[in-house]
Protein backbone atom coordinates (compact mmCIF):
# COMPACT_ATOMS: atom_id res chain seq x y z
CA UNK A 1 0.00 0.00 0.00
CA UNK A 2 2.44 2.33 0.83
CA UNK A 3 4.68 1.39 -2.26
CA UNK A 4 1.53 2.98 -4.49
CA UNK A 5 2.40 6.14 -6.68
CA UNK A 6 0.81 9.13 -4.40
CA UNK A 7 -1.92 9.14 -7.28
CA UNK A 8 -3.31 6.33 -6.64
CA UNK A 9 -3.75 6.93 -3.06
CA UNK A 10 -6.75 9.57 -3.94
CA UNK A 11 -8.62 7.24 -5.30
CA UNK A 12 -9.22 4.99 -2.29
CA UNK A 13 -10.93 7.98 -1.41
CA UNK A 14 -15.17 7.81 -0.53
CA UNK A 15 -16.42 11.08 -2.46
CA UNK A 16 -19.82 11.87 -2.58
CA UNK A 17 -21.19 14.65 -4.27
CA UNK A 18 -24.55 16.07 -3.61
CA UNK A 19 -26.03 17.59 -6.66
CA UNK A 20 -28.80 18.66 -8.47
CA UNK A 21 -29.31 17.69 -12.22
CA UNK A 22 -29.70 21.65 -12.85
CA UNK A 23 -27.70 23.20 -10.35
CA UNK A 24 -25.04 25.14 -12.99
CA UNK A 25 -22.98 25.02 -9.02
CA UNK A 26 -23.21 21.43 -9.09
CA UNK A 27 -22.27 21.21 -12.33
CA UNK A 28 -18.92 23.00 -12.00
CA UNK A 29 -17.78 20.07 -9.75
CA UNK A 30 -19.00 17.36 -12.17
CA UNK A 31 -17.30 18.48 -14.69
CA UNK A 32 -13.99 19.03 -13.02
CA UNK A 33 -14.72 15.71 -11.05
CA UNK A 34 -14.66 14.02 -14.23
CA UNK A 35 -12.07 15.96 -16.23
CA UNK A 36 -9.61 14.63 -13.56
CA UNK A 37 -10.95 11.10 -14.10
CA UNK A 38 -12.20 10.76 -10.24
CA UNK A 39 -14.56 8.43 -9.12
CA UNK A 40 -17.86 9.63 -6.80
CA UNK A 41 -21.18 8.56 -6.13
CA UNK A 42 -24.38 11.33 -6.47
CA UNK A 43 -26.79 11.89 -3.51
CA UNK A 44 -29.65 13.79 -5.32
CA UNK A 45 -30.89 16.72 -3.75
CA UNK A 46 -33.78 18.14 -5.46
CA UNK A 47 -34.45 22.04 -5.07
CA UNK A 48 -38.13 21.69 -5.91
CA UNK A 49 -39.78 18.89 -4.53
CA UNK A 50 -41.19 18.06 -1.12
CA UNK A 51 -40.50 22.21 -0.82
CA UNK A 52 -36.60 21.99 -1.73
CA UNK A 53 -34.70 19.05 -0.22
CA UNK A 54 -32.01 21.08 0.60
CA UNK A 55 -33.95 23.06 3.00
CA UNK A 56 -34.54 19.56 5.39
CA UNK A 57 -32.63 19.55 8.72
CA UNK A 58 -31.03 16.58 7.38
CA UNK A 59 -29.41 18.17 4.33
CA UNK A 60 -28.70 21.45 6.53
CA UNK A 61 -26.19 18.86 8.67
CA UNK A 62 -24.63 18.44 5.14
CA UNK A 63 -24.50 22.23 4.03
CA UNK A 64 -25.44 24.91 6.44
CA UNK A 65 -26.04 27.10 3.70
CA UNK A 66 -28.70 24.67 2.30
CA UNK A 67 -27.46 24.63 -1.08
CA UNK A 68 -25.84 22.20 -3.74
CA UNK A 69 -23.12 20.98 -4.19
CA UNK A 70 -21.39 19.94 -1.06
CA UNK A 71 -18.52 16.99 -1.54
CA UNK A 72 -18.19 14.49 1.08
CA UNK A 73 -15.22 12.64 1.60
CA UNK A 74 -14.41 10.00 3.95
CA UNK A 75 -16.00 11.56 7.13
CA UNK A 76 -15.67 15.78 5.47
CA UNK A 77 -17.85 17.81 4.09
CA UNK A 78 -16.65 20.52 1.64
CA UNK A 79 -18.59 23.45 0.52
CA UNK A 80 -19.01 25.89 -2.33
CA UNK A 81 -17.97 25.16 -5.88
CA UNK A 82 -14.62 26.70 -6.19
CA UNK A 83 -13.34 25.29 -2.50
CA UNK A 84 -14.45 21.92 -4.04
CA UNK A 85 -12.38 22.45 -7.02
CA UNK A 86 -9.18 24.02 -5.57
CA UNK A 87 -8.97 21.06 -2.95
CA UNK A 88 -9.42 18.40 -6.22
CA UNK A 89 -6.69 20.48 -7.52
CA UNK A 90 -4.38 19.78 -4.66
CA UNK A 91 -5.24 16.80 -4.24
CA UNK A 92 -5.40 15.28 -7.98
CA UNK A 93 -2.74 17.87 -9.49
CA UNK A 94 -3.28 16.32 -12.53
CA UNK A 95 -4.55 16.94 -14.97
CA UNK A 96 -4.50 20.38 -13.92
CA UNK A 97 -7.06 22.51 -14.10
CA UNK A 98 -5.09 25.92 -13.34
CA UNK A 99 -2.15 27.16 -15.47
CA UNK A 100 1.38 27.43 -13.87
CA UNK A 101 1.91 30.91 -13.47
CA UNK A 102 0.47 33.05 -10.13
CA UNK A 103 -1.07 35.74 -12.48
CA UNK A 104 -2.44 33.40 -14.66
CA UNK A 105 -3.90 31.59 -12.30
CA UNK A 106 -5.40 34.47 -10.80
CA UNK A 107 -6.92 35.50 -14.26
CA UNK A 108 -8.48 32.03 -14.27
CA UNK A 109 -9.94 32.17 -10.82
CA UNK A 110 -10.89 36.34 -11.61
CA UNK A 111 -13.45 34.17 -14.82
CA UNK A 112 -14.49 31.63 -12.37
CA UNK A 113 -15.58 34.49 -9.49
CA UNK A 114 -16.99 36.76 -12.02
CA UNK A 115 -19.72 33.96 -12.47
CA UNK A 116 -19.44 32.42 -9.29
CA UNK A 117 -19.91 35.90 -7.29
CA UNK A 118 -20.78 38.33 -9.88
CA UNK A 119 -23.79 36.48 -11.80
CA UNK A 120 -25.00 32.96 -10.36
CA UNK A 121 -25.50 33.95 -6.82
CA UNK A 122 -27.95 37.30 -8.22
CA UNK A 123 -30.09 35.17 -10.10
CA UNK A 124 -30.21 31.41 -8.21
CA UNK A 125 -33.35 30.21 -6.36
CA UNK A 126 -33.69 31.45 -3.68
CA UNK A 127 -33.23 35.21 -5.37
CA UNK A 128 -35.55 34.18 -8.26
CA UNK A 129 -38.21 33.12 -5.88
CA UNK A 130 -38.44 36.14 -3.86
CA UNK A 131 -38.50 38.57 -6.73
CA UNK A 132 -41.23 36.49 -8.42
CA UNK A 133 -42.91 36.57 -4.88
CA UNK A 134 -42.74 40.37 -4.37
CA UNK A 135 -43.02 41.76 -7.91
CA UNK A 136 -43.93 38.27 -9.64
CA UNK A 137 -42.67 35.99 -12.47
CA UNK A 138 -42.21 38.59 -15.71
CA UNK A 139 -39.88 40.56 -13.22
CA UNK A 140 -38.02 37.98 -12.22
CA UNK A 141 -37.05 36.55 -15.74
CA UNK A 142 -36.24 40.30 -16.54
CA UNK A 143 -33.71 40.27 -13.87
CA UNK A 144 -32.16 37.10 -14.13
CA UNK A 145 -31.89 38.28 -17.64
CA UNK A 146 -30.35 41.37 -17.05
CA UNK A 147 -27.83 39.92 -14.41
CA UNK A 148 -26.27 37.11 -16.60
CA UNK A 149 -26.80 39.80 -19.98
CA UNK A 150 -24.16 42.33 -17.63
CA UNK A 151 -21.86 39.49 -16.71
CA UNK A 152 -21.79 38.06 -20.10
CA UNK A 153 -20.95 41.82 -21.63
CA UNK A 154 -17.63 42.14 -19.13
CA UNK A 155 -16.80 38.56 -19.59
CA UNK A 156 -16.78 38.87 -23.42
CA UNK A 157 -14.53 41.77 -23.29
CA UNK A 158 -12.31 39.78 -20.67
CA UNK A 159 -12.42 35.96 -22.80
CA UNK A 160 -11.33 38.34 -25.82
CA UNK A 161 -8.09 38.74 -24.48
CA UNK A 162 -7.05 35.61 -22.47
CA UNK A 163 -8.80 33.14 -24.40
CA UNK A 164 -7.77 30.41 -26.56
CA UNK A 165 -9.48 27.11 -27.93
CA UNK A 166 -10.81 27.37 -24.25
CA UNK A 167 -11.62 30.10 -21.62
CA UNK A 168 -7.61 30.60 -21.01
CA UNK A 169 -5.45 29.62 -23.77
CA UNK A 170 -5.37 26.10 -25.03
CA UNK A 171 -6.08 24.15 -21.78
CA UNK A 172 -9.23 23.08 -20.21
CA UNK A 173 -9.20 25.18 -17.39
CA UNK A 174 -11.60 25.82 -13.77
CA UNK A 175 -13.04 28.67 -15.80
CA UNK A 176 -14.45 26.53 -18.41
CA UNK A 177 -16.01 24.52 -15.79
CA UNK A 178 -17.61 27.34 -14.33
CA UNK A 179 -18.71 29.17 -17.99
CA UNK A 180 -20.70 25.86 -19.34
CA UNK A 181 -22.93 25.69 -16.87
CA UNK A 182 -23.26 29.53 -16.49
CA UNK A 183 -24.31 29.51 -20.47
CA UNK A 184 -27.02 26.28 -20.08
CA UNK A 185 -28.42 29.01 -17.26
CA UNK A 186 -28.51 31.79 -19.69
CA UNK A 187 -30.31 29.79 -22.37
CA UNK A 188 -33.05 28.66 -19.79
CA UNK A 189 -33.82 32.24 -19.35
CA UNK A 190 -33.52 33.49 -22.11
CA UNK B 1 6.77 45.53 -8.45
CA UNK B 2 4.64 48.30 -8.36
CA UNK B 3 0.60 47.78 -6.64
CA UNK B 4 -2.19 49.70 -7.10
CA UNK B 5 -5.43 48.75 -5.09
CA UNK B 6 -8.60 50.31 -6.69
CA UNK B 7 -10.55 50.47 -3.35
CA UNK B 8 -13.77 52.25 -2.09
CA UNK B 9 -13.43 52.98 1.92
CA UNK B 10 -16.64 51.32 2.61
CA UNK B 11 -16.27 48.65 0.29
CA UNK B 12 -16.28 45.37 2.47
CA UNK B 13 -14.31 43.41 -0.97
CA UNK B 14 -11.76 46.24 -0.93
CA UNK B 15 -11.32 45.98 2.77
CA UNK B 16 -10.60 42.38 2.44
CA UNK B 17 -7.58 42.70 0.18
CA UNK B 18 -6.50 45.52 2.24
CA UNK B 19 -6.52 43.65 5.10
CA UNK B 20 -4.50 40.64 3.23
CA UNK B 21 -1.82 42.90 2.16
CA UNK B 22 -1.23 44.75 5.24
CA UNK B 23 -1.22 41.23 7.19
CA UNK B 24 1.39 40.50 4.43
CA UNK B 25 3.04 43.87 4.79
CA UNK B 26 3.06 44.84 1.11
CA UNK B 27 3.11 48.19 0.02
CA UNK B 28 0.67 49.48 -2.33
CA UNK B 29 -1.11 53.36 -3.46
CA UNK B 30 -4.40 53.04 -2.85
CA UNK B 31 -6.76 54.74 -6.08
CA UNK B 32 -9.74 55.76 -4.69
CA UNK B 33 -12.90 54.71 -6.52
CA UNK B 34 -16.00 56.78 -5.27
CA UNK B 35 -18.92 54.62 -5.90
CA UNK B 36 -21.87 56.96 -5.01
CA UNK B 37 -20.20 60.48 -6.26
CA UNK B 38 -20.33 61.49 -10.09
CA UNK B 39 -23.67 59.03 -10.38
CA UNK B 40 -20.82 56.44 -9.56
CA UNK B 41 -16.74 56.13 -10.35
CA UNK B 42 -16.70 52.84 -11.06
CA UNK B 43 -19.21 52.98 -14.28
CA UNK B 44 -17.23 55.22 -16.02
CA UNK B 45 -15.35 54.58 -19.29
CA UNK B 46 -11.66 55.20 -17.66
CA UNK B 47 -12.52 52.79 -14.35
CA UNK B 48 -14.41 49.82 -16.92
CA UNK B 49 -10.62 49.90 -18.42
CA UNK B 50 -9.50 48.72 -15.31
CA UNK B 51 -12.47 46.39 -14.00
CA UNK B 52 -14.76 45.33 -16.73
CA UNK B 53 -17.27 44.31 -13.66
CA UNK B 54 -17.04 48.40 -12.88
CA UNK B 55 -16.54 47.04 -9.44
CA UNK B 56 -14.28 47.29 -6.75
CA UNK B 57 -11.93 46.26 -5.80
CA UNK B 58 -9.30 45.53 -8.77
CA UNK B 59 -5.24 45.48 -8.13
CA UNK B 60 -3.29 46.80 -10.80
CA UNK B 61 0.78 44.82 -10.28
CA UNK B 62 2.90 46.29 -12.89
CA UNK B 63 0.55 46.34 -15.83
CA UNK B 64 -1.75 43.84 -15.38
CA UNK B 65 -4.90 44.00 -13.50
CA UNK B 66 -6.63 41.34 -11.14
CA UNK B 67 -10.66 41.76 -9.70
CA UNK B 68 -12.24 39.90 -7.78
CA UNK B 69 -10.86 39.79 -4.21
CA UNK B 70 -10.02 36.27 -3.47
CA UNK B 71 -8.47 35.89 -6.65
CA UNK B 72 -6.79 38.67 -5.83
CA UNK B 73 -5.95 37.10 -2.26
CA UNK B 74 -4.37 33.92 -4.02
CA UNK B 75 -2.71 35.68 -5.63
CA UNK B 76 -1.03 37.76 -3.02
CA UNK B 77 -0.47 34.02 -1.05
CA UNK B 78 1.38 32.58 -4.34
CA UNK B 79 3.77 35.39 -4.56
CA UNK B 80 4.00 36.38 -0.80
CA UNK B 81 3.85 33.13 0.83
CA UNK B 82 4.71 34.24 3.96
CA UNK B 83 3.06 35.32 6.33
CA UNK B 84 0.58 32.46 5.18
CA UNK B 85 -3.40 32.91 5.14
CA UNK B 86 -3.39 30.01 4.34
CA UNK B 87 -3.42 26.27 6.74
CA UNK B 88 -1.38 23.80 5.37
CA UNK B 89 -3.42 20.69 4.35
CA UNK B 90 -5.90 20.71 1.81
CA UNK B 91 -9.09 20.00 3.90
CA UNK B 92 -8.05 22.84 5.96
CA UNK B 93 -7.79 25.46 2.98
CA UNK B 94 -10.90 24.32 1.78
CA UNK B 95 -12.35 24.63 4.92
CA UNK B 96 -10.72 28.00 4.56
CA UNK B 97 -12.44 29.13 1.05
CA UNK B 98 -15.28 27.61 2.10
CA UNK B 99 -16.02 30.37 4.65
CA UNK B 100 -14.57 32.76 2.27
CA UNK B 101 -17.24 32.01 -0.39
CA UNK B 102 -20.06 31.66 2.06
CA UNK B 103 -19.47 35.56 2.59
CA UNK B 104 -18.21 36.21 -0.82
CA UNK B 105 -20.57 34.21 -3.13
CA UNK B 106 -23.41 33.79 -0.58
CA UNK B 107 -23.92 36.97 1.41
CA UNK B 108 -22.01 39.95 -0.04
CA UNK B 109 -23.32 39.80 -3.56
CA UNK B 110 -26.98 39.78 -2.30
CA UNK B 111 -26.65 42.95 -0.84
CA UNK B 112 -24.01 44.52 -3.13
CA UNK B 113 -24.35 48.24 -4.27
CA UNK B 114 -26.28 47.50 -7.62
CA UNK B 115 -28.68 45.02 -6.30
CA UNK B 116 -29.98 47.00 -3.19
CA UNK B 117 -30.33 49.94 -5.83
CA UNK B 118 -32.64 47.91 -7.81
CA UNK B 119 -34.43 46.42 -4.93
CA UNK B 120 -34.86 50.38 -3.54
CA UNK B 121 -36.16 51.56 -6.70
CA UNK B 122 -38.30 48.64 -7.70
CA UNK B 123 -39.75 48.27 -4.11
CA UNK B 124 -38.86 51.17 -1.81
CA UNK B 125 -36.01 51.31 0.82
CA UNK B 126 -37.38 49.99 3.58
CA UNK B 127 -37.83 46.40 1.52
CA UNK B 128 -34.50 47.10 0.51
CA UNK B 129 -32.94 47.15 4.00
CA UNK B 130 -35.28 44.30 5.38
CA UNK B 131 -33.72 42.33 1.81
CA UNK B 132 -29.85 43.06 3.42
CA UNK B 133 -30.49 42.38 6.94
CA UNK B 134 -32.01 39.16 5.83
CA UNK B 135 -29.77 38.07 3.63
CA UNK B 136 -26.85 38.64 5.82
CA UNK B 137 -28.83 37.30 9.17
CA UNK B 138 -29.63 34.34 6.94
CA UNK B 139 -25.51 33.80 5.70
CA UNK B 140 -24.93 34.70 9.68
CA UNK B 141 -26.52 31.72 10.71
CA UNK B 142 -24.86 29.31 8.57
CA UNK B 143 -21.58 30.84 9.11
CA UNK B 144 -22.20 30.75 13.24
CA UNK B 145 -22.34 27.25 13.07
CA UNK B 146 -19.74 26.06 10.89
CA UNK B 147 -17.38 28.66 13.19
CA UNK B 148 -17.89 26.75 15.90
CA UNK B 149 -16.80 24.08 15.01
CA UNK B 150 -13.39 25.12 13.37
CA UNK B 151 -12.67 28.68 14.83
CA UNK B 152 -10.12 29.02 17.52
CA UNK B 153 -8.66 32.20 18.48
CA UNK B 154 -9.63 33.04 14.93
CA UNK B 155 -11.90 31.98 12.55
CA UNK B 156 -9.76 28.85 11.46
CA UNK B 157 -7.62 27.76 14.65
CA UNK B 158 -5.52 29.93 15.93
CA UNK B 159 -3.50 31.98 12.68
CA UNK B 160 -5.45 34.54 10.69
CA UNK B 161 -6.52 33.48 7.38
CA UNK B 162 -8.31 34.67 4.61
CA UNK B 163 -11.59 33.91 6.34
CA UNK B 164 -10.96 36.48 8.74
CA UNK B 165 -10.11 38.85 5.92
CA UNK B 166 -13.48 38.21 4.24
CA UNK B 167 -15.23 37.91 7.99
CA UNK B 168 -14.47 41.74 9.46
CA UNK B 169 -15.21 43.74 6.68
CA UNK B 170 -18.65 41.40 6.42
CA UNK B 171 -19.65 42.45 10.31
CA UNK B 172 -19.12 46.03 9.43
CA UNK B 173 -21.92 45.64 6.21
CA UNK B 174 -24.08 43.41 8.47
CA UNK B 175 -23.88 46.60 11.61
CA UNK B 176 -24.57 48.97 8.92
CA UNK B 177 -27.64 47.14 7.76
CA UNK B 178 -29.02 47.16 11.51
CA UNK B 179 -27.91 43.43 11.98
CA UNK B 180 -27.37 42.78 15.69
CA UNK B 181 -24.35 39.95 16.88
CA UNK B 182 -26.24 38.77 20.32
CA UNK B 183 -27.48 35.63 17.99
CA UNK B 184 -23.96 35.24 16.50
CA UNK B 185 -21.53 34.72 19.85
CA UNK B 186 -18.78 33.01 17.53
CA UNK B 187 -18.79 35.60 14.95
CA UNK B 188 -19.11 38.37 17.63
CA UNK B 189 -16.06 37.23 19.41
CA UNK B 190 -13.90 36.92 16.27
CA UNK B 191 -14.96 40.21 15.18
CA UNK B 192 -13.74 41.77 18.56
CA UNK B 193 -10.60 39.58 18.82
CA UNK B 194 -9.38 40.90 15.52
CA UNK B 195 -10.78 44.72 16.04
CA UNK B 196 -7.07 45.90 17.85
CA UNK B 197 -5.24 43.94 15.22
CA UNK B 198 -3.22 46.26 13.77
CA UNK B 199 -3.89 45.16 10.05
CA UNK B 200 -7.59 45.27 10.56
CA UNK B 201 -6.99 48.64 12.27
CA UNK B 202 -4.82 49.97 9.01
CA UNK B 203 -7.07 48.66 6.65
CA UNK B 204 -10.31 49.57 8.32
CA UNK B 205 -12.67 52.04 6.20
CA UNK B 206 -12.33 55.25 8.33
CA UNK B 207 -8.66 54.88 8.38
CA UNK B 208 -8.76 55.39 4.52
CA UNK B 209 -7.38 58.25 2.26
CA UNK B 210 -11.31 58.35 0.93
CA UNK B 211 -13.30 58.21 3.70
CA UNK B 212 -14.67 61.20 4.51
CA UNK B 213 -13.93 63.63 7.76
CA UNK B 214 -17.60 63.09 9.07
CA UNK B 215 -17.32 59.43 9.33
CA UNK B 216 -13.49 58.86 10.22
CA UNK B 217 -13.90 57.55 13.91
Amino acid sequence: FLNLPLKFSYRIMDMTLYSYFRSSCSWRVRAALSLKGLDYEIEAVNLIKDGGQQLSEDYKKINLMAQVPALKVDDTVITQSLSIMEYLEEICPEPSLLPKTALERAKVREICLIIGSGIQPLQNLSVLQYIAKNEGNEKKLEWAKHVIEKGFEALEKLLVSCSGKYCFGDSITFADCFLVPQIYNAKRLG
